[in-house]
Order: C-alpha cells, then structure tokens, then sequence
C-alpha cells in the first residue's frame, strides 16, 4: 500500500495534464475491473459488474493535482506564473516545481516589493529555471508544472504533495482489489480537473447516470495550533461529510455511511468544511439529480507542498467503503 | 467588412437580434440549416463529406456588454445598470445608443470648474451615472425609453491603416472570424456545428443550450480578447496578447482547461504553415468554452482569439491581419481535425 501511494504521489500531473497519473492508474486497475474507458475528458473510469442488481454506484477520486502555469517569461529568463487550482503564495516561496519536459524551478520573490510580513501577491513571485535569457529558458508560456515534494512516512503520519487527492485514489484501487463480489455495479471514477472546476467528475457521472455517487477527497483537520475550528482530527478516522462549501451530503448517504461504520466498528468522525468542496458537489446535480456524499481522509496544509495524513485513517477508510458497498 | 456591419450593430446580451439578423443573412447561402433556438442563440449547420463525421461546434458569443434602463429621474435622466462587466471608468463622457431606434444619449460628467477636493481622484458607481437623452422630463423619457430599453455604444467603425477601431470587438470579432469560415471553407469531412450564442457576457448562458443541444464530439469557442501590449510600470508583467503577432491560443483561463489534443492541432497547423500565433496569458478570462467542456459528457474544448485593445470600452483595436490569420489557422485546423485527432493512446 505504501508503495502505491508513494508512485501516486510522486507523479506529476496537473489539472488538464492528467495522462501520466491515468496511465499509472490504468495499469493499476485493468487487471481488476470488468472493463474500462476513458471519458472525452480525460478521465478513467473502470467498472465492476454485479449480476444480481442493476443499481449503478460511483466512487470517485481525482487524479489532477494543483499546479502552476508558466504566463509570461521575462527578459532574464524568469518565469511569472498562475496557479492551477488553489495555490497559496505564502507556501510557494522556497518550493521547488517540474514541468512536463523535466526542468525544475525555484520559487523565488520580488524581495524589495513586499514588504514587512504580508504575504506576496502571485505576480510578485517567479520561477528562476537557471535560464539567463528568453531565449535560452526552457519554459515556455502555458507550460504546466507540478510541485516537488516527495513521500516521507513517518510512523503513521505520511507526508508529501498531491495527497490531495492520490490518497483517494490510492484508496479506490485498494478498495477495488479488496472487493470480491459487486453487490451492485460499481463505477470507479478517477476524475480530471477537480481542482479547477470540478469538469471531470461532472460529466462522467453524467454518462452513468448512477443511482448513488461518494467522492473520496481530502478535507482539513482543525487540530494544528491557532487553526479555525474543525471537528476532524488527523488518526480519528475516516471523515463523514455532512456538508462543505459545495453540498449538503446527501442524508441518505451519509447515515448509510455512519451505519456501515457503526456496524463494522470503524472510527468514524462528522466534517463540516466551511469552505472548498470536492466532486461530490458536481455529481449531485447531474441530470435529474444524484443522492451523494464524500468520504474524506482528513489531511493537514491541504493545498500545500507537504499535505500529512495518518494511514490509519486510510486504512480505515478502505474499510468503510468496503463496508458502504456491501450495505448500498 | 463584415466586422464593420457586426461591429455597429447593437446587441446587448439578450437583445441580440439585430446581430443575429446580420449574420442569418452573411451566412444563408453557406449553411445546409440555420435555426434560432429558445433562448436565441443562432444554429447553423454545415454538413461534411466523410461517413462517419465528427461532430464540431464552433462557437462565438452575438453579444456585448452595455447599459441597461432601470428608470426615470425626474429631471427626465436614464436611470442605468451594467450588463456584464462594464467598466465604470469609462462611462462618463461616453455617448450612447439607446433602444431599437437608436435614440442619442451621452452621459455627463460635471465640468472640471465645478469640482471638489479630491472628487476628479474619485470614480463613480454606476448607480450615480444617468444617460441624457435630452428629454424635458419624467413623461417625457418614459415615452421615449421605457424601463428595460437597452443601450450600446455609439461608436462608429473606422479603418486605421492595418488597424480597425470599433466597439463590441468582443465577441463580433469572433463572429466575423466564423462567419468567414463557413464562407471560405470547402465542405471538410467532419460536420461543422457554427453557434452564434447569446448572452456570454452575463454567464455563458448560451453556449450552455447550445453545446447541450449540439452534441459535439469537440468544440471551438472564438473571441475577441484582451491585448494589453501598452506601456507598462511594473516589469514581468505579461501583455497578455499583442497587436501583430497572430491568434491568440488559450491553454488555461478562469472557464476551462484547453484540451491538449486540440492544443497541439492547432499548434502543429500553425507552425506546418508558418502562421504566426501566441499563447494568451493563462488564468485570465473565460470564454463560452467554460461552459462547453461540461456540457452532456464532456466536450474537448479549445479557445482562439483575435486579440483587441481595450475590450469593454467603447472602442477596441484590432489588427486585420491577426484577423485574417485566425481565419486561416481555424480553417487550416478544421481541415486536418478528424476523429485520430481525438484519439487516446490507451
């Protein structure tokens, strides 16, 4: 299991840059679905049959990461860039990111344009490639990169980039492989554009039409110091989603997935995130409407570099969803 | 000059039938069907030779953004809100067309003599602004203008060398761009889907029907966008297009992510060829390919654009030759789009 986590993570694919994540990904599910397509956005979608039921249900993980883009290259050589989903400029200066044709770059900042201890604006920061001019700078306008961070485990902690949100993938193909029998058809979405507009999980569920859609994604913990208040803590389990900035979970949802833990006797924990949301918002209002609801590995400095989740509450997770589908 | 006639047209988002008559028109005899849906968007069709064609929507926004009437004051003024995003900066002074007939307003300013400290530093709300339209009184106005009316800039077209000037470049730069096309082009394999949307500037309202109603395997969204290659104070700072220097290709903007299938389509047409092109600064804008992408179960999208000086003003700049160009590198692309354009290695 770690070592699938370790390839998720430490591959690099931002939102609309998705191939090299899916076909690790792909390789990874082949031998366990029925079949498997690729939707005309980009995302993998594989499928495991039931014979006794026709009831289609969605897991849904996002494979893109958050990112920069190269917007303008300055006659030095320096590289402005914008984010590609949420960055936030104060976790940006000092990290490093690699574009698609493998050079890396520094963060660095206007020193003398921000002053005292406010955060930089993103056009007050660039990306120092080693390039001297225009001409020789290997980044062009529109090139994507991705952040540098490779896995460290500590005891249980796991700590790298793009948790956000390869945990939950690592989580549907290990609940893929744990699944012996389908109860019900079981679609597997690993959904692109998550972080952008939510597009990938948006218009696969479309093409479903499921029955029941769970998006599994990170979402904050309120246990480091001076945080806002949260009530989900990293090691406490699996979170439940009640509601977030996007939806309202589902009720039907969410007591099948407080049932399924009570029965089996997983950790569990409620969220209620004020702000951000995942796929499960998009897949909601698909067509005529999809009761939905997210499973949510609690995760510290999401949208950061260095994004920490416990593996207990992976490993738990798992179980809950194993558990979920065998109620659903 | 198509544009010229596009461009004075008024067409403020949701009274966009005097572009969409223009352009029923320039396009009757190039299409093998042409409807306006519900919401008034203009559908035509140009059908391709192949068997099994692929399914190309190329869209471009009919309207502006402008004035809306919200009522009277009893001096006889216009009372006026924004359609999509006016910039307040450039309202004072500016002259107006209102309603069908093309009633002439201007909105005032206080002349400079009359100031207070500090008030020429300050812009005003658009809720203080009023349109004269010289009327003597509250009767008088409602006659003329009932509440709803729109406005639009009364700026005329004009030809400046290798440039042209005129309002509403965005997105009429678009829709001259494809109604060039369905002119110029010879029937191509695929089946060309031309959406001539309504009401971009307040929410890709449009494109959204008409990208459902549609059905495209793939989609191009057409604009007239922003080119800010004026002086600058603060170095690295990108123009985001420039003047001259060809179509611009969008990657990435606040809407969508640019398919990169079609990315390197367009691409490769362009450097095969020798047609000049730039990547638009990404992040910034959206385009009706934001609401494409999603549509149905999912449509590859990609945006090209003209590239005009001070959109949302009354008046923008745009270069012919970049027009001509975007013509031909979206004709070129069409012309070599088929469905191994789109096909993954899986």
């Amino acid at each position: 299991m770690r070592a699938l986590i370790r390839r998720l993570v430490e591959t690099n694919s931002p939102s609309g840059n998705e191939e090299t994540i899916r076909a690790l990904i792909q390789a990874e599910i082949e031998p366990l679905v029925d079949d498997l397509r690729i939707d005309p956005l980009g995302s993998l979608v594989g499928w495991k049959k039931s014979t006794k039921s026709d009831k289609r249900i969605i897991l849904a993980a996002h494979m893109d990461e958050i990112g920069i883009m190269a917007t303008y290259i300055d006659e030095k050589g320096y590289v402005r860039f914008t984010g590609i989903g949420g960055i936030r400029t104060l976790t940006c200066v000092g990290s490093r990111v690699i574009f698609a044709n493998g050079t890396t770059g520094v963060i660095g900042m206007e020193e003398k344009s921000v002053r005292g201890r406010s955060a930089p604006s993103m056009n007050q920061l660039f990306i120092d490639v080693g390039a001297t001019s225009n001409d020789d700078c290997p980044v062009g306008v529109g090139d994507a990169a991705a952040f540098v961070r490779p896995l460290v485990t500590q005891g249980t902690r796991l700590i790298s980039k793009a948790m956000d949100d390869r945990i939950g993938c690592a989580v549907l193909i290990e609940t893929l492989r744990q699944l012996d029998q389908a109860p019900h058809d079981v679609y597997f979405v690993f959904s692109v554009q998550e972080e952008t507009s939510l597009s990938g999980a948006r218009t696969s569920a479309y093409t479903i039409d499921p029955d029941m859609a769970i998006a599994v994604d990170v979402t904050d913990t309120g246990d480091t110091p001076e945080c806002y208040p949260m009530a989900v803590n990293l090691g406490h389990g699996p979170a439940i989603k009640v509601q977030d900035g996007g939806m309202i979970a589902h009720p039907a949802v969410r007591e099948l997935m407080i049932e399924s833990a009570k029965k089996t006797s997983i950790p569990y924990q409620l969220e209620i995130l004020t702000g951000g949301t995942t796929d499960a918002a998009a897949m909601q209002l698909v067509r005529a409407g999809v009761p939905a609801g997210c499973l949510s590995i609690p995760c510290r400095y999401v949208h950061t570099p260095s994004e920490m989740v416990d593996e207990n509450d992976v490993l738990n997770g798992i179980r809950l969803l194993l558990a979920v589908l065998k109620q659903g | 000059m198509i544009l010229k006639a596009l461009s004075e047209a008024r067409g403020v988002s949701g009274d966009e039938q005097e572009v969409r008559a223009i352009i029923r028109d320039a396009i009757r005899d190039v299409v093998d069907e042409a409807k306006t849906d519900t919401i008034g968007n203009l559908l035509a069709v140009k059908h391709g030779t192949g068997r099994d064609r692929l399914r190309v929507m190329i869209s471009a926004h009919m309207d502006e953004v402008g004035l809306m009437i919200t009522g009277h004051s009893s001096d006889g003024l216009l009372e006026v809100r924004s359609v999509g995003g006016l910039d307040p900066r450039v309202l004072p002074g500016s002259l107006w067309d209102v309603g069908p007939d093309r009633l002439p307003g201007v909105i005032g300013i206080k002349p400079i003599h009359l100031l207070e400290n500090g008030e020429s530093e300050k812009v005003a709300d658009i809720e203080n602004l009023y349109v004269d339209i010289g009327a003597t009184g509250k009767n008088e106005a409602q006659k003329l203008v009932p509440i709803g009316t729109t406005g639009t800039f009364a700026t005329r077209f004009r030809e400046m060398g290798p440039t042209v000037s005129g309002k509403a470049f965005d997105d009429r730069a678009g829709c001259a761009v494809l109604v060039e096309l369905l002119r110029a082009v010879a029937p191509v394999t695929c089946d060309i889907h031309a959406a001539f949307t309504v009401q971009e500037e307040v929410g890709l309202r449009g494109a959204h029907v008409a990208a459902y109603a549609v059905e495209p395997e793939c989609a191009f969204a057409l604009e007239g966008t922003i080119a800010d290659d004026l002086p600058k104070n603060k170095k690295g700072t990108s123009p985001t297009t420039e003047l001259g220097k060809g179509p611009a290709i969008t990657v990435m903007d606040r809407s969508f992510m640019a398919d990169r299938r079609l990315l390197a389509l367009v691409r490769d047409t362009a450097n095969e060829l020798k047609i000049p092109y730039q990547i638009k600064q990404p992040g910034v804008g959206g385009t009706d390919s934001g609401a494409i992408h999603m549509s149905r179960e999912g449509v590859p999208s990609i945006t090209l654009s003209v590239p005009c000086r001070y959109i949302h003003s009354p008046v923008a700049l745009l270069n012919l030759s970049d027009f001509a160009n975007t013509v031909r590198l979206l004709q070129e692309s069409i012309m070599c789009l088929s469905r191994d354009t789109l096909r993954r290695e899986q």
